[in-house]
């Protein structure tokens, strides 16, 4: 009697402890995690995300303040709990400070913000440079003085995106030839377009730029670590926007110059062979 | 001033007996309550029709995948619901609370130029006939966004003339709407209504009013540029030709930024008539309410290029947009402190209106909020773009603007009709909607800020979860917005006879005409006093 009471006891600790752990384990592999900004792989990335965490705390904060003065006041100063309506309606003295205190508020996130623009904009030394152009819809990559170019289009199959094929992992997100970059190099990205406006974002390089046809932008971002990072097309750019995805495989130096020596093969084998 | 009025009179002297019968009464009226009612039901016609695209986009995107639509017709939905939504639901709704509110609140006899509002009006279903006849033409309707960006706009097929033709229309209605409501102000306030003792809802719509003149003319220019560009060979925006597309953004951001205040400032006119009136408390800080209002409309037209950093801007107009924008926290920090202070100690009811206006200061200040995350440039390179941007938007312009009309209906519902509408229902209408926009919207900060880009009908996988929660919430609020017609029509055909003064708490001019309001108010100016100013 007791064995089986303990048995059945323990069989619903292990299932429910199982499924507890079942579903952690869905939602952290669903979506219903992502909530937030990557720290990305730059240290203009990681700014970025200390930037927008701040601004956020410091809004949040605010809003705990200006918020809770309302609740409390819709709690305590209801006709309900016959109150009498006070009859002030000006206080120059109250309005001059809660000018004055977002003032300074505001100064004090503009500080950091100015660093971190300055820091972005300078483009600086680079050591080698990629030019992205957009086209409705792929992307084509030049790597300057290497002699080495390609176009990159989605790779997901159009089964996938009508549904009648089961989605990849990386479903609108997997290209055919990705944009391969050194790490621990300075690199500068040049963007422009050959049709309409597209705008090149990767996340965790921590910004986008605009590709801009009779523009060229000049961009830069240094690497920390190796990986494959997923971007997409952020500018709408016409019927097929969603599905013109951005992979980079950040790769070390080495990696990188065989990668390149690789590319460079086939068309020196063509320039001799003519 | 008395010259003024006494033209008016003669104007339209002739209708004094009351409103004509049958269908003339609304195709001829120069009454500015029945263009008012007209502005009113147009608007909500729009509302539901954008609606309609809206629970179209959020139904593709329930899922991952292609399921319901093209694309391409899913681009023309994300375009043609934000121009219906602002030119034709938001803008008209404010024109309408304008047309029915300024003269009562000023104690005029009917706006200044009546011939010109009845024109001002009949353009826009005319303009909007056209413009959503676009969605069956060849090639489809508009598909580059509301904000028209070429070279892809240039793309668009037989639509394009159309659309062009359809926005200078409503660009048409806009100023004169805007042209009308200045002369009102400043031509037909009764003997002592001084400019300092309007009501807010007229100032923020003198100010709105001036915005409109300032940049419709700028965008008629930007739209014309386009028109010449695609059919006369003109290259303004064209790179092939020595044009610059970026042009094209800076002259719709100039005007577009400051359409944003156009869409807002009058809502906060409306919430600063309606939370005096159920805190039983005047409006606090009446004087700096009027100078942020105007503080904010200045500083609109020097921010444009916080809509343009991804562009590629030098270092310098970077920093001077990013300042300028986070400046205009200050003046509209300074309204909510108002509000909150006007709450606090007032002998507060939560009547419908009152719902509504509280749930516009805390969720628009929330958009404030993110419009402030926006604002630091090095951010937005992350945000620009993303579902980030648009939860940030239909915050200030769905529980913002929207909210703001629903309150105003509700608030001034009884002097129109002559009956109290229903406030149980009412009060269901103000959960479910509060409830399912936060449900839509809130989510799209996650999904921006996880790295969702806007205006596409698919996208990765890690966003399906929170998709999907948004649009329940779409339906949710869709939906109980035909509570909404239902209420209003319910409250047009009968219900309570409402007093005069209707709520307890009412000040203003408004408040001493019968309910339903008469036909003709105001023929003789009433007396202003220091007393009886601004509610
Ligand atoms: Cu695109
Ligand atoms: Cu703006």
């Amino acid at each position: 009697m007791l064995y089986t009471r303990c048995l059945v006891r323990f069989t619903a600790i292990f299932t429910s402890g199982l499924l507890l752990l079942w579903s952690m384990a869905a939602v952290a592999e669903s979506g219903w995690l992502q909530l937030n900004m990557p720290r990305g792989v730059t240290s203009v990335s990681r700014e970025v995300y200390d930037l927008h965490m701040l601004i956020l705390w410091i809004c949040v904060a605010i809003g705990v303040v200006v918020f809770g003065v309302m609740f409390y006041s819709m709690y305590f100063h209801r006709k309900s709990r016959g109150v009498e309506p006070a009859k002030f309606h000006e206080s120059t003295k109250v309005e001059v400070v809660w000018t004055l205190i977002p003032l300074f508020i505001l100064v004090g996130m503009a500080i950091p913000a100015t660093k971190t623009l300055i820091k972005m904009e300078d483009i600086g030394d680079t050591e080698m440079t990629v030019k992205i152009t957009g086209y409705q819809w792929r992307w084509h990559y030049e790597y300057l003085g290497k002699d080495i170019g390609f176009f990159s289009s989605m790779s997901t199959p159009r089964e996938q995106v009508y549904n009648l094929a089961e989605k990849n992992p990386d479903y609108i997100l997997e290209v055919d030839n990705p944009l391969v970059l050194p790490v621990d190099t300075r690199i500068r990205l040049l963007t422009t377009a050959a049709d309409v406006i597209h705008s090149w974002w990767v996340p965790e390089l921590g910004w986008k730029r605009d590709a801009i046809p009779g523009f060229i932008n000049d961009n830069w971002t240094l690497i920390e670590e190796p990986g494959i990072y997923r971007g997409v097309c952020a500018e709408l750019c016409g019927r097929d926007h969603a599905y013109m995805p951005i992979v980079l495989h950040a790769v070390s130096k080495e990696e990188f110059a065989e990668w390149v020596q690789q590319q460079q093969q086939p068309s020196t084998a063509l320039s001799a062979a003519d | 001033m008395a010259a003024t009025t006494h033209d008016v009179h003669d104007g339209h002297g002739e209708h004094h007996h009351g409103p004509a019968k049958g269908l003339g009464r609304w195709l001829f009226t120069t009454n500015h309550k029945d263009i008012g009612t007209l502005y009113l039901l147009f608007s909500l016609l729009m509302f539901l029709i954008g609606g309609s695209m809206a629970l179209i986009i959020r139904a593709e995107l329930f899922q991952p995948g292609l399921q319901l639509v093209d694309p391409h017709f899913f681009n023309q939905m994300t375009t043609m619901h934000a121009l219906i939504m602002v030119f034709g639901a938001v803008m008209p709704a404010f024109v309408g609370l304008a047309n029915w509110m300024l003269p009562m609140m000023i104690g005029a006899p009917d706006m200044a130029l009546p011939r010109m509002n009845n024109w001002s009006f009949w353009i826009l279903p005319f303009a909007f006939t056209m413009l959503l006849s676009t969605l069956f033409m060849p090639g489809g309707g508009p598909a580059s966004g509301w904000t028209l960006y070429p070279p892809l706009v240039l793309q668009t097929g037989d639509a394009f003339p159309f659309v062009i033709l359809a926005i200078h229309l409503m660009g048409i209605s806009s100023i004169m709407g805007a042209i009308n409501v200045i002369a009102t102000i400043f031509n037909m306030r009764a003997p002592g209504m001084t400019l300092m003792r309007m009501p807010l809802f007229v100032w923020t719509w003198l100010i709105t009013a001036f915005l409109l003149i300032a940049v419709m003319p700028v965008f008629a220019g930007a739209v014309t540029m386009l028109l010449t560009d695609k059919y006369f060979a003109t290259s303004f925006f064209n790179p092939a030709g020595g044009g610059d597309p970026v042009l094209f953004q800076h002259i719709f951001w100039f005007f577009g930024h400051p359409e944003v205040y156009i869409m807002i400032l009058p809502a906060f006119g409306v919430v600063s008539q309606i939370i005096p009136t159920f805190a039983r408390k005047p409006l606090f800080g009446y004087h700096s309410m009027v100078y942020a209002t105007a503080a904010i409309a200045f500083l609109s037209f020097i921010v444009w290029g916080h809509h343009m950093f991804t562009v590629g801007m030098p270092l310098t107009a970077e920093l001077f947009f990013m300042y300028a924008t986070m400046l205009i926290a200050v003046p509209t920090g300074v309204k909510v402190f108002n509000w909150v202070a006007t709450m606090w100690r007032g002998a507060m009811t939560f009547e419908t209106p009152m719902l509504f206006s509280i749930a516009f200061v805390i969720l628009f200040t929330i958009g404030g909020f993110s419009g402030l995350m926006l604002a630091i440039a090095p951010a937005d390179f992350q945000y620009h773009d993303t579902y980030f941007v648009v939860a940030h938007f239909h915050y200030v312009l769905v529980p913002g603007a929207v909210f703001s009309i629903m309150a105003a209906v509700y608030y001034w519902l009884p002097k129109w009709t002559g009956h109290m509408y229903n406030e149980r229902l009412s009060r269901i209408h103000f959960w479910l909607s509060v409830i399912g926009v936060n449900i839509l919207f809130f989510p799209q900060h996650f999904l921006g800020l996880a790295g969702m880009p806007r205006r596409v009908p698919d996208y990765a996988l890690q966003f399906t979860e929170w998709n999907m929660v948004s649009s329940i919430g779409a339906f949710i609020y869709g939906i109980s917005q035909l509570l909404f017609v239902y209420i209003v029509i319910q409250t047009i055909r009968a219900g309570d006879k409402a007093t005069d003064q209707v709520w307890e708490g009412a000040r203003g001019l408004e408040w001493t005409v019968p309910s339903p309001a008469p036909y003709h108010t105001f023929d003789t100016p009433p007396k202003i006093s220091a007393t009886n100013a601004h509610g």
